[in-house]
């Protein structure tokens, strides 16, 4: 306890640059400015369940769960290639995965563009074996295909450091009681593993719920996501009220997300999935 | 002994990127026994469990399951059951759900699992454990998790890795007891890896000493601590005077610089041979009554007995340790005497 004021900074910090700006956002959702002055009002939340607005929330969580369930199915064996002994230099292996993640976030999504663009890369390749040019970028199909590209790395390093930590003794305990291969995964490998898949499913959902740049970058604009929607109206049309309001649900369905994630968890400790 | 072999090691070698951790270790397992691999760590008998169990491949050599080789027998389809070192129970199962877990594997029938499992925990003191989590367990009762959760396979060889390691002396001791009682109810042939030679000596039928991959002598407790093989296996098993010694002719050998009289024979003449004399097989004596004398350097006080440390005045010079319920006190000129039947005559090892 006695180094209890080296956490003073660190709330300080915490009260100036999340605490106040959150309560910012309350407040500007729940008033509206008239000329008698400043007055409460939930017109804002009321606008967005207009159908306009609650398509935009549904294609949003829908692309966010497209992309989850996407990055699960590719990544959990991902995960189970780099934690298995198949390498001799495991280290390189998951440093070679890492690595792109260096790279600036808006360089590679811009790298898709040229790949997926009707003059870019595959069209040219399509073409150049005589088949039709497709149309590739602007569709909700490039801006999934941008999110799993940008997050997976999100999903498979949880899951990889979970399973890399599982004693190889629990393993050979369960073939030694009779489990082949198929079976060890299925009772052993997986329920232990599971609390990585909880935080890569959260680690992903979140980002991909909340994107604007994929959304603006690879639908061109079409598939306005509900973090489009809060840029617009804070920097195009300047309505920082229902931009608050907006920014409040999205707040609550994240919450609402971990909130089911975590209850999920704690259900399932101690038992598995099968 | 008239006992059929359940299984049968020949010619096995285990290589591990170019260092041998098994070199030609032939051994055969007779149904209901009690045998231990005893030796010090590094010495090959945790592998050779694991080449039983189907966890590691012999580089060459076979192995036999009741007459039948299994070399090439995944681990899942082997009738033998294991307890491994650190137990490794599954964390994300209870008490019941681990026992059950081979059972339901093999899907066995609810109602019949659910009677297995009951009869198992009470057999190791368990009962009403089964909603229990893992962690909430001492080592002790993990440990007869592990246990139940091989035995309840009802296994026709079960496979003990260092199963006491990580227990205190006094539940060590217990367990052994219990093991052994178990071993003899179930009629279940045991092989049991330890590098403690108190819990082989007491538990086993048949101890197998081991030293760097190679069984260094076969037999059973009385016979290993009584004729060992050589001065290592002397030396391994209790405690030993080992001494540099020449054996003249039969029954005659010269040590310390004097002669004495033994029991062996069928050495060369003038052979060179280390000699073996239990500390508890030498009597303190007054001075005058033997050739080989001393004074006392040292005197511990060990429960049981005392141990001390004799320097002999002869040539060579020999530190003695002596068990006796006599002390003699430190500084004190002491006689020393063997008896013949004391002294254990042994071929040197030359090659290592």
């Amino acid at each position: 306890m006695k180094k209890y004021w080296a956490s003073y900074p660190y709330l300080l910090w915490m009260v100036i640059f999340i605490f106040l700006p959150l309560l910012l956002v309350l407040f500007y959702s729940v008033t509206v400015r008239t000329e008698e002055g400043v007055r409460f009002t939930l017109e804002h939340f009321q606008r967005f369940m207009e159908p306009i607005y609650l398509k935009v929330l549904y294609r949003s969580v829908k692309l966010a769960v497209i992309c989850t369930v996407i990055c699960l199915v590719f990544g959990y064996p991902m995960a189970m290639v780099l934690a298995g002994n198949h390498f001799k230099r495991k280290q390189v292996m998951v440093f070679l995965f890492v690595m792109p993640m260096w790279m600036n976030f808006l360089l590679r999504t811009y790298a898709w563009m040229t790949l997926l663009e009707r003059t870019g890369l595959i069209n040219a390749f399509l073409s150049w074996l005589g088949l039709p040019s497709l149309n590739l970028l602007y569709t909700e199909e490039a801006v999934v295909l941008g999110m799993v590209y940008n997050f997976l790395p999100f999903m498979v390093l949880p899951i990889y450091s979970v399973l890399s930590k599982i004693d190889k003794s629990l393993i050979e305990a369960a073939q030694d009681l009779g489990a082949d291969d198929v079976t060890v995964f299925r009772k052993v490998t997986f329920p232990l593993s599971l609390p990585g898949v909880f935080s890569g499913i959260t680690m992903v959902f979140m980002p991909a719920v909340t994107t604007f740049v994929i959304s603006r970058l690879l639908g061109g604009g079409q598939f306005t996501l509900i973090g489009n929607l809060i840029e617009q109206q804070f920097l195009v049309v300047g309505d920082w009220n229902f931009g608050s309001a907006i920014s409040m649900v999205m707040m609550l369905v994240i919450l609402i997300s971990i909130g089911v994630m975590s209850k999920y968890e704690k259900e399932n400790e101690g038992s598995g999935l099968f | 002994m008239q006992q059929q072999i359940i299984i049968n090691l020949v010619d096995i070698c285990k290589d591990y990127n170019g260092t041998e951790a098994l070199k030609n270790i032939n051994l055969y397992i007779r149904k209901n026994e009690f045998l231990t691999l005893l030796g010090p760590s590094g010495c090959g008998k945790t592998t050779t469990l694991r080449i039983i169990g189907g966890f590691e491949e012999p580089t060459s050599g076979d192995l036999f399951f009741n007459g039948v080789r299994i070399n090439d027998l995944p681990a899942y389809k082997r009738r033998v059951n294991t307890v491994f070192q650190k137990y490794a129970l599954f964390p994300h199962l209870n008490v019941f759900e681990n026992v059950a877990f081979g059972l339901k594997i093999k899907k066995v029938d609810k109602k019949i699992i659910e009677e297995k499992v009951r009869t198992i925990l009470n057999l190791v003191n368990l009962e009403g454990y089964e909603k229990r989590e893992i962690d909430s367990l001492s080592g002790g009762q993990q440990q007869r998790v592990a246990i139940a959760r091989a035995l309840v396979n009802e296994p026709e060889v079960l496979l003990l890795d260092e199963p006491l390691g990580a227990l205190d002396l006094k539940l060590r001791q217990e367990m052994q007891i219990e093991l052994k009682n178990m071993q003899k109810r179930l009629g279940i042939t045991f092989v049991y890896v330890t590098h403690d030679q108190e819990e082989a000596l007491s538990m086993s039928d048949t101890v197998v000493v081991m030293k760097d991959g190679t069984i260094q002598q076969i037999g059973t407790p009385i016979d290993i601590y009584n004729e060992p093989k050589n001065a290592f296996v002397a030396d391994f098993i209790g405690e030993s005077n080992i001494i540099d010694g020449v054996m003249l002719h039969d029954y005659l050998v010269e040590f310390a610089g004097l002669l004495f009289d033994c029991v062996d024979r069928g050495f060369a003449e003038a052979e060179p041979v280390d000699v073996v004399v239990r500390p508890e097989d030498i009597q303190v004596v007054v001075e005058e009554a033997s050739p080989l004398r001393g004074e006392v350097k040292e005197v511990t006080f060990k429960g049981v007995h005392y141990e001390m440390l004799v320097d002999s005045a002869t040539d060579p010079a020999y530190r003695w340790k002596i068990h006796s319920t006599v002390m003699a006190p430190v500084g004190a000129k002491v006689g020393l005497k063997i008896m013949p039947d004391a002294i254990h005559i042994m071929k040197k090892v030359t090659v290592k």
